[in-house]
């Protein structure tokens, strides 16, 4: 929530030990980390723009966490937030991916043509590909601390070099707030809109504030490539089909993110990016490519043999429902996507959803005749 | 603690002086504008104000119905010396367009002196909440001698249960949109250090919301005294369940008939209550407890926030005044088949709500009663309106169940 600065200023007036959180029955990234010691060398902080301590932990502070899960429990108000609260911010960074050093650089690499094969994943089993990530615009502040007139900004700008796009590309804006009933009945149908958040991880950290203003949703006429506008992210951008062919979904992908990015950049608003974190998002968990690439496929035998969890852990994968994050899997047919987003590249990550569900839909077809699978289980990558 | 407290307050007042004549905005093209404000630390605004004006074409609450484009303006720039800021306050009234039917507040107090900084939208706000009553011209009178109250004690086979609730904010600490964790529990010190000097029908135990076993839990739900995280957007938009439950507590007398909670959405909920109809004896007790209370905090340098324009200062514009709510749970099965009972209810200046209190219907017949109002008329001339308007619905019941025809009362006075 963005407090003014002179709210932070009197908080000092109060002892370290007065203003730390009760962490003592959290469990998250950020509670792990922050120390009282800690807080009191970061709390007479904020960024340019007056992004505070408390601003980026509130979440995690009012949401524990779950005893299995490991969220994340802290935001980013802004670009300069990383730098600004590193003495916080590394320490989360590197538990959540995978040890990732505060010296270690990140690779960018949207060139599809470097992808191996993605093209024949046997649509009998691969129902629908999808990749998707977000984007920052830079000189904004991110969704927890932006006002009404940046959001708003935001959205013109955003709008302004969507609508400019063509070709496979055409398509069309909906804005949240003056959308029709029918617009939102299609919406609805076609599986793109998003509502307001309900997730208190997301509410407590104020993404939520004057909804639906500067909300919307655009897509292209086939309906094959969406960006929501001011959600959980300046930008989401997602490409995505029916069937197996993760290499067309991927370029698509690739080429839009590109046309996109050099409009911005002619408009002196390029994306927030940096040599070691790659693309700067609201959450640290989606630093790096913020890319989520993956499938919806039927694995009904696979899923339930035995050592299926560790098949994904060795494959960098991860398995949700086809609902999304946090949903059971129904008939057999799960989500499978990527478990990296920093230190590897977008090729790298998609490169691994493609051999990896290649390597799984080849095992569910050894059960099905009956055979064993023990040979073909991976080393971990 | 009692030195921290006196260097805040010379703090507050120096900077005050400063916070209230901040610049307004100057309009121009898009550049990153430095403004000095409360305590000469600069406040970041990119944007004008006409760009950061509130849709509010949807909305139906009463800040929506007061805040034009020019307040805004005026006041977006300005910031009480704790540094809380006019978009804090409207926050949960933009995040919450409202009902068709029921017009909510949408929005808060973060302290004592937002009712200052933004009097040209709270003045108007209050105004129409409280029946036209005017913060700029009007006193409002409090009164907790319950000596004065008369007919009190109602027909048990009727009335369930007699309840009266206010809230009292402690001076020198911000409200719980805004308060710090230091500040809240600083307010929790305060409070559960006076109620322990609390003696005989009074004296009773804290329980802190993170520190209650679980037997405890489950008998503070028994005893429905147990509050509950915020789920409401009104209240969670505000800000108030930052924190939680850091800091957060029931207190109550041994006999269970006076119970407070702290850092809910006020610093303290005073509750008084028990089964049957004794209201005067209900209200007695509020009062005393009240008064103790009072004198306890005063004993160690401290005060209830109160002014003689707004009575008693809550978070919710909506409770100035009294804060008071004072009610019944009454069995009313023919009156409340009656058409004419709304009429009734509003003319004698009461509200009805389910038994589950607001925002719940109505069990079996059984309604809770209780005053419209807060500002502009005492503790002790409300809690008589309710017991004027509950014997006069008692009477309408009698009636009835003798099928006989009852009578809509001539509608109250506002302001006496």
């Amino acid at each position: 929530m963005p407090f003014g600065n002179t709210h932070n200023n009197f908080k000092l007036n109060y002892k370290v030990e007065e203003e730390y959180p009760d962490l003592s029955k959290h469990n998250n990234h950020m509670a792990k980390v922050l120390t009282k010691e800690l807080y009191g060398k970061l709390r007479d902080k904020q960024t340019p723009n007056g992004f505070t301590l408390d601003d980026v932990i509130q979440t995690g502070v009012d949401n524990p966490g779950h005893p299995f899960i490991m969220t994340v429990g802290c935001v980013a108000g802004d670009e300069e937030s990383y730098e600004v609260f590193k003495d916080l911010l590394d320490p989360i960074i590197s538990d959540r991916h995978n040890g990732y050093k505060a010296t270690d650089k990140h690779k960018t690499d949207l060139n599809f043509e470097n992808l191996k094969g993605g093209d024949d994943l046997d649509p009998a089993y691969v129902l629908s590909s999808r990749v998707r990530t977000g984007r920052s615009i830079k000189g904004f502040t991110l969704p927890p601390h932006s006002s009404r007139g940046e959001r708003r900004g935001i959205e013109k700008l955003s709008v302004e070099a969507l609508t400019s796009l063509d070709g496979e590309f055409k398509g069309k804006y909906y804005p949240l707030k003056s959308m029709t009933d029918a617009e939102q009945e299609q919406l609805i149908n076609d599986h793109f809109l998003f509502d307001k958040p309900v997730s208190p991880l997301l509410t407590c950290a104020g993404m939520a504030r004057d909804w639906p203003d500067g909300r919307g949703i655009w897509h292209n006429d086939s309906k094959t490539f969406l960006v929501w506008v001011n959600e959980e992210d300046h930008l989401r951008v997602i490409s995505m089909q029916q069937g197996g062919n993760m290499r067309e979904v991927f370029r698509r992908f690739c080429v839009g993110l590109q046309k996109i990015e050099e409009i911005f950049k002619k408009h002196n608003h390029g994306f927030m990016w940096n040599e070691h974190l790659g693309y700067i998002l609201t959450c640290p968990s989606n630093l790096g490519t913020g890319l989520r690439g993956g499938v919806h496929v039927k694995l009904p035998k696979l899923s339930t043999h035995p050592k299926f969890d560790e098949i994904l852990t060795r494959l960098r994968l991860q398995k949700r429902g086809t609902g999304g994050v946090d949903t059971a899997s129904v008939g057999g047919v799960f989500d499978i996507s990527n478990a990296d987003r920093l230190g590897s590249s977008e090729v790298a990550q998609v490169q691994m959803v493609v051999d990896g569900v290649k390597l799984m839909v080849e095992m569910e077809k050894k059960l099905e005749k009956g055979e064993a699978i023990d040979s073909m289980i991976p080393a971990q990558k | 603690m009692a030195s921290s407290f006196s260097r805040i307050l010379s703090s507050k007042r120096k900077i005050q002086i400063l916070s209230l004549v901040g610049g307004s905005v100057t309009a121009g093209f898009l550049l990153h504008r430095d403004h000095v404000s409360a305590g000469g630390v600069p406040v970041r605004r990119s944007y004008p104000a006409s760009a950061e004006y509130p849709d509010l074409r949807k909305h139906n609450n009463c800040m929506a119905s007061h805040l034009t484009p020019a307040i805004y303006a005026k006041l977006c720039d300005k910031a009480t010396p704790n540094g809380y800021t006019l978009d804090q306050a409207i926050q949960t009234g933009v995040d919450n367009p409202g009902h068709p039917f029921i017009k909510t507040v949408g929005m808060v107090a973060g302290d004592e002196e937002s009712y200052e900084v933004f009097a040209d939208l709270l003045n108007p706000v209050i105004k129409e909440r409280h029946n036209g009553y005017d913060p700029c011209t009007m006193k409002h009178p409090t009164d907790l001698d319950s000596s004065k109250i008369h007919s009190g004690n109602f027909d048990a086979k009727y009335v369930l249960s007699s309840r009266v609730r206010t809230g009292r904010s402690i001076r020198g600490l911000s409200l719980p949109p805004a308060c710090t964790r230091a500040e809240r529990r600083e307010v929790e010190r305060v409070v559960v250090e006076a109620l322990a000097g609390l003696k005989d029908d009074l004296a009773g135990k804290y329980f802190s919301l993170t520190q209650m076993t679980d037997e405890e839990q489950q008998q503070l739900i028994d005893d429905h005294f147990l509050f509950d995280k915020p789920v409401s957007p009104l209240l969670t938009c505000a800000g108030m369940a930052r924190d939680w439950p850091d800091a957060r507590g029931i207190w109550h007398n041994n006999d269970k008939t006076f119970l407070i909670w702290i850092n809910e959405e006020d610093h303290t909920r005073v509750i008084s209550m028990e089964k049957g109809g004794n209201m005067k004896r209900v209200f007695e007790r509020f009062c005393k407890g009240l008064k103790e209370v009072e004198r306890l905090i005063q004993e160690r340098g401290w005060e209830f926030m109160w002014s003689e324009k707004l009575g008693y200062i809550l978070t919710c514009p909506s409770n100035l005044g009294t804060g008071l709510r004072a009610g019944v749970h009454v069995k009313l099965p023919r009156l409340s088949k009656d058409p004419r009972l709304n009429t009734i209810l509003n003319n004698l200046r009461l509200q009805k709500r389910g038994t589950g209190g607001v925002d719940t219907a109505a069990v079996g017949g059984v309604f809770d009663i209780s005053n419209l109002d807060r500002l502009g008329l005492s503790e002790v001339q409300l809690v008589q309106t309710v017991i004027d308007g509950v014997n006069y619905l008692i009477e309408c019941e009698k009636k009835l169940e003798k099928g006989q025809d009852i009578k809509v009362p001539p509608p109250l006075k506002y302001f006496k």
